[in-house]
């Protein structure tokens, strides 16, 4: 497909002031169909199956279905981030499931502060002195 | 669409940083903090969203480049020659080292900031190889944007950040970069960037050789479809000087879906071999040593490694295999408890999946979908279409000033990556002859280029006077497209089959045959030779004629046209290039036919030019200093 929005599912971000697939898609993809009121992938072979769509889809209603033209049927690979880990469901062809748990940041979003305590050695603009150098070498 | 509605919207600021990836959260994390000491305003332009824009948008299970210098485990001189040697001689390397010497601040901030890096017993970081570090890199550029933006609110009205703008074109004045032009893709809104300097951190160029997978798969391109030349268009434009142009990469990767074989190889030990089971590595080593001194010295650079397997493939031996269960079962068989065994087996098996879920989803994917259990069979690996990479081991980009401290004289004019035209930055993927950079890297190299981009305002104080006239000229020029629509979509049935014009579609897959059969694409096996150059830059001019009657019906092919006419000079740069260094160097990465082999005189850099005022290219060859 590569992307896919599951009819049922997809409630075209209506509590939200923007889609967030078409807000996240890094090759600008996803788009509202204002008619139906769903999200689509516009051009599915131009899609990098980069996940960030499935990652923040508020209501899941995005999957990925493996490019065709060499995956056969049946391979799902299922994302569920949170703040602090992800957690990624692989189900194969032959119906095996492997679950994997992974942790994705251990600060809370929104709170980074750019020189994480560390101090500039110089306010020389012409040194090669960097900005939290050398103390964060 | 109704290009008189088109509002044009002036943004004025002092430094413009172009691009939203790594090395341009780099430039506005640092440029920041020095702008706001000298009251600097910076301003930066994305195509996308910064929370998962460029290369490292899905994310990434490794940072490649990390010295550790504070714990004596490398040097900034180990890894110049070690970048050197991967290059077969061509570096700048006054350039890697200043990345070098930056660059563990760089993961040490990433640390901070909340990127989860794998640790040993004793809280060092995990080595995957040499300068490999292992992560948990899922959120690494929602992290690092994270940090960018809010270095650039700490500048309050002085800082600010623009999302889905699209940079089509620098502003000139004189032979001064003093802005950029480029559209919305969300309204109809023409943007005029004007600015004392401007960073170009635009990322590489795929989809400019066609991939192999041309179905549904077309987009599953190792690096991102959406980096689409944008970078080098821009300072070729700009009238700067380009090196390396000739430098592609070809990655070899897991088979179609293109997943990392890095992990692999250096953190599992394992081998790949050809069907029957040998190592190519070791049965063809003599062929290394008619790449000497480079073929000789370890680690064997990437572009042999490839050739080894192409070799392979030629005489018939394929499919090439990733051995990892042989490598899972050695690792294994090295704990003598057996309970222990298995508790590492589950290690291992959870490392494995982590390192594509991080990065290459689509791989993870692919082993669902054929059952494949990497513990119990092997997988294929192959070589992708080629890339223009800079930051890993292809080399193109602008030929940019090092720093004063470490450069020769004729590598150094003035400010740090500033390219040959006056007030024009370059970083990540859009400057040359400094590999191997990667994520990490990148991001340096954007601070770097950032503080001395603020440095290049400050000294430049006055606001350049930019012609009404030539801002009027460009935005006719980049709505173009909409306009040639509009007058002749009436004219057939099918918006796309239409004599009076093209289409970017078809465009790009012009594009790609043209590069894919002529200039040593995936499927003629790299190889190339001076008939075939000429044959396909004659071919190519139809091309830049035909350009000029591209159509876009929206706002989103507006910026597919724009996307194919960059990658179009990127080809361009590419095949004169390749052309005007009459030798093989980088046998894995492409092949001259008729000069097989590497010459000693050409141990030099390959560089050019294309002049804004005549339109010419000159192509101009530099010492290796």
């Amino acid at each position: 497909m590569p992307s896919f929005v599951i009819n049922e599912k997809c409630d075209g971000c209506k509590a939200l002031d923007r889609t967030a697939c078409q807000y996240i898609c890094p090759n600008d993809l996803m788009v509202l169909d204002k008619d139906k009121n769903k999200a689509y992938n516009r051009a599915v072979d131009m899609c990098w199956e980069c996940y960030s769509c499935v990652k923040i889809c508020p209501t899941q209603a995005i999957e990925i279905r493996g490019y065709a033209d060499f995956m056969p049927l049946g391979g799902v690979v299922q994302p569920l981030r949170s703040t602090d880990s992800i957690m990624w469901a692989v189900r194969f062809r032959n119906k095996m499931v492997k679950r994997f748990k992974f942790p994705i940041r251990t600060t809370p979003e929104g709170t980074i502060e750019p020189d994480a305590g560390f101090s500039t050695g110089t306010d020389d603009l012409k040194s090669p002195v960097l900005r939290t150098e050398p103390d964060s070498l | 669409m109704n290009v008189d509605s088109f509002e044009t919207v002036v943004v004025e600021t002092d430094l413009l940083i172009l691009g939203g990836g790594m090395a341009a959260c780099g430039a506005a994390f640092e440029a920041a903090h020095w702008a706001k000491k000298y009251n600097q305003r910076v301003t930066l332009v994305d195509k996308a969203s910064m929370e998962r824009s460029g290369a490292v948008a899905m994310g990434l299970s490794a940072i490649n480049l990390y010295l550790g210098v504070s714990k004596g485990n490398n040097s900034v001189d180990d890894y110049v020659n070690y970048v050197r040697n991967d290059l077969m001689g061509i570096a700048r390397k006054d350039l890697v080292a200043n990345i070098a010497r930056h660059v563990d601040s760089s993961v040490h901030l990433f640390e901070k900031w909340g990127l989860p890096i794998w640790k040993d017993e004793s809280g060092n970081y995990v080595n995957e190889g040499r300068w490999q570090i292992m992560i948990h890199g899922e959120s690494y550029k929602n992290i690092v944007s994270e940090a960018a933006k809010n270095a650039l609110k700490e500048l309050g009205g002085n800082g600010s950040y623009f999302e889905r703008i699209f940079i089509v074109e620098p502003v000139m004045f004189q032979d001064r970069c003093v802005g950029a032009v480029g559209f919305s893709v969300r309204e109809n809104k023409f943007y005029v960037f004007k600015a004392k300097a401007v960073l170009d951190s635009m990322g590489g160029a795929v989809h400019v050789f066609r991939p192999r997978s041309v179905g549904e798969g077309l987009g599953r391109s190792w690096y991102p479809p959406f980096n689409s030349g944008a970078s080098a268009y821009f300072t070729l434009k700009a009238g700067a000087e380009m090196t390396c142009q000739e430098v592609r990469f070809v990655p070899v990767r897991f088979k179609d879906a293109y997943g990392p074989v890095g992990a692999w190889f250096l953190l599992f030990k394992s081998k790949a071999t050809n069907a029957r089971g040998e190592d190519y590595m070791e049965t063809r080593a003599a062929e290394l040593e008619k790449w000497a001194p480079y073929g000789t010295s370890k680690p064997t650079p990437a572009n042999l490694r490839n050739y080894l397997m192409l070799l392979e493939l030629e005489e018939g031996n394929g499919p090439i295999y990733m051995r990892t269960d042989e490598a899972i079962k050695k690792l294994v068989a090295e704990i003598p408890d057996e309970k222990e065994a298995r508790r590492k087996m589950k290690e291992l098996e959870s490392e494995a999946w982590e390192d594509f879920l991080d990065m290459t989803v689509s791989q993870a994917l692919n082993w669902a979908s054929h059952n494949i259990m990497p513990d119990e069979s092997p997988s294929e690996i192959s070589a992708c279409e080629p890339y223009f990479i800079s930051s890993h081991s292809g080399a193109s980009g602008a030929w940019v000033s090092g720093p004063g401290d470490l450069a020769p004289v004729e590598h150094h004019w003035g400010y740090d990556n500033m390219t040959t035209a006056p007030g024009l930055f370059a970083a990540g993927d859009a400057s040359g002859a400094s590999s191997h950079k990667f994520s990490s890297g990148s991001f340096t190299e954007g601070r770097i280029a950032g503080k001395a981009a603020i440095a290049f305002c400050a000294d430049h104080p006055d606001a350049v006077a930019i012609d009404d006239d030539q801002i009027n000229a460009l935005k006719e020029k980049v709505l173009q497209p909409l306009i040639i629509f509009e007058e002749h979509k009436g004219y057939t049935n099918d918006e796309d089959v239409n004599p009076h014009y093209i289409k970017p579609r078809m465009f790009m897959f012009r594009l790609q045959k043209i590069m894919d059969e002529y200039a040593g694409g995936a499927s003629v096996g790299f190889k190339t030779s001076e008939a075939l150059l000429t044959k396909g830059l004659e071919y190519l001019q139809f091309m830049k004629e035909d350009a000029e009657r591209l159509a876009a019906g929206n706002l989103n092919e507006l910026m597919r046209c724009w996307e194919n006419v960059h990658r179009m000079w990127q080809a361009e740069s590419h095949m004169r290039t390749v052309l005007f260094r009459e030798e093989t160097r980088w046998p894995g990465y492409y092949f001259r036919t008729d000069y097989p082999a590497m010459k000693e005189d050409w141990e030099a850099f390959a560089n050019c030019r294309w002049d804004p005022g005549t339109g010419e290219w000159k192509m101009i060859k530099r010492e290796i200093l």
